[in-house]
């Protein structure tokens, strides 16, 4: 059977994974909140759908961040080595960069997270 | 002859005022100087005597009370904004006083740590622990939000007050249910207690920020826009307000009183305020408008109808003489006729002082006689 884990790679992008999945969940909760008050969308539609609606968003960006975590884990060995992975090989540069995956998943968690905190407090729009 | 009050009363280059001592300067802020080097530590003390001073020091906690103190909150706002600020300095004495205990346990380390136990309180003590609790810091203040600035739109049935920020002072104007003008007033803000009041915040110049830390937050008035700002004051009381944002030379003269009345009270000043007249001393009067005083300021129940200074309708009851820069006392109304840009630097009113020295004394009398 197939996994639909990727097979590891080797390649310094997915160093960005986590990064990039914090940038876009950042960018879609600000515009959309920002373009359901600009619009007047509240006597449409209530302020709890694009709460909802932007948790979801928010669980699928946590649960991409746990998956490259989890990769990143993987490339590191399972923490079998510890760092600082200073050698001049290929092996230690893998898991140095796989550690550095790991690590920057974790600010990306931490990131998301706090990002999704003011979404459950505010309030609605201010005209 | 003019000269006689001067050597009385004199602004020195730090703000302070030289010999002018009133009842009651804190709402002009002449009673809180900023010291300068020469009060404090003067010659060379020892260092014992230093420590001993340092602890007399701790008295002035409560200059921490007072009429412009967000930490002695008299108003909704202001007491959630000085819950806050406890909560997090209290928080933060706690972590810091834990640090404090690591660092000297870790200089003066009897027994050595494991390379794993000390990655171990890395993690937990440098990553999960500031996760922590910074999350309940970002929890709390976000959950505050909606307290510490209340939303009400304009078509609500609240009181209105719409204060504009000219450099240097305060235009007050007070709104009906329509959005009307009721009546103006200058540096001077009053607001019935246990009822909120939307602030309407606006410049025709520079920014200012309006300011009552013993009510609430601060809140910016922009050229070009229209701020809001909600406070409700819970204790009747007279406080003091400032501009919070640098705006000119005379920024730091840019204050106003603020009296929290009873609600019976408030209504009964309205009511006057509506109906008071500068007209019953006709003598005075009559000199105001001929030194054309009328062109910039207004005084209803006259033909004094300037709209580019200050409105000076019951102008005796003011706290203060120049936007919180000085008490209000009749020998200050006439020093800053003579020449308003010694005590304000900057100021838009031009100097007086070609007019006879008794001239000026008349009106200033007939100002502080405005009821």
């Amino acid at each position: 059977m197939k996994s639909f884990i990727p097979r590891e790679v080797e390649t310094l992008w997915t160093l960005f994974t986590a990064p990039t999945v914090w940038a876009l969940h950042f960018v879609v909760c600000y515009a959309t909140v920002a373009v359901f008050c600009a619009r007047g969308l509240a006597s449409e539609i209530s302020f709890d759908t694009v709460r909802i609606g932007l948790g979801v968003v928010t669980a699928l960006a946590l649960a991409m961040i746990v998956l490259s975590a989890w990769l990143a884990w993987r490339q590191w060995g399972f923490g079998s080595d510890d760092p600082p992975h200073d050698e001049a090989t290929r092996n230690a540069r893998t898991l140095f960069q796989g550690f550095a995956t790991l690590l920057l998943s974790g600010l990306s968690f931490v990131a998301v997270l706090y990002m999704a905190i003011p979404m459950i407090f505010i309030a609605g729009c201010q005209p | 002859m003019g000269r006689a009050l001067r050597p009385n009363v004199r602004l020195t280059a730090d703000g302070a005022m030289g010999a002018c001592r009133m009842d009651d300067d804190r709402l002009t802020g002449a009673g809180r100087p900023i010291r300068s080097g020469r009060d404090i530590g003067r010659g060379g003390y020892r260092p014992a005597i230093r420590v001993v001073k340092f602890f007399l020091l701790f008295p002035l906690l409560a200059s921490c009370s007072g009429v412009q103190s967000a930490l002695d909150p008299a108003g909704r706002e202001a007491s959630d904004v000085a819950n806050l600020f406890f909560a997090m300095l209290i928080g933060g004495v706690v972590i810091w006083a834990g640090v404090v205990v690591l660092l000297f346990h870790a200089a003066r380390k009897r027994r050595s740590y494991s390379e794993k136990g000390a990655g171990q309180l890395i993690l937990w003590g440098g990553a999960v622990f500031p996760t922590v609790i910074l999350a309940a810091l970002l929890s709390y203040a976000v959950w505050l939000m909606p307290n510490v600035r209340p939303w009400f739109s304009e078509d609500m049935d609240v009181r209105r007050v719409e204060v504009i920020g000219e450099q240097f002072w305060w235009r007050v104007r007070y709104l009906d249910e329509g959005g009307a003008v009721i009546f103006e007033t200058a540096n001077e803000v009053r607001v019935p207690t246990g009822e909120r009041v939307v602030f309407l915040l606006k410049s025709p110049d520079v920014i200012h920020s309006f300011w009552i830390p013993v009510l609430g937050g601060k809140m910016d008035m922009i050229p070009g826009r229209k701020n809001r700002l909600t406070l409700q004051a819970e204790k009747p009381g007279t406080y003091r307000g400032v501009c919070a944002e640098f705006c000119g030379t005379s920024h730091a003269l840019m204050a106003f009183t603020v009296h929290a009345m009873e609600p019976e009270a408030y209504e009964t000043w309205v009511a006057a305020r509506r109906k008071a007249s500068g007209g019953q001393d006709q003598e005075g009067l009559a000199l105001f408008l001929r030194h054309g005083c009328a062109a910039c300021h207004a005084i209803s129940g006259t033909e004094a109808r300037g709209a580019i200074g200050p409105d000076l309708t019951a102008f005796g009851e003011r706290g203060s003489v120049g936007a919180g820069t000085l008490p209000n006392a009749q020998e200050h109304v006439a020093r800053f006729i003579r020449d308003p840009g010694q005590i304000k630097p900057e100021a838009r009113m031009p100097h007086f002082s070609m007019l006879e020295a008794a001239e000026i004394d008349r009106i200033a009398a007939y100002l502080k006689g405005l009821r």
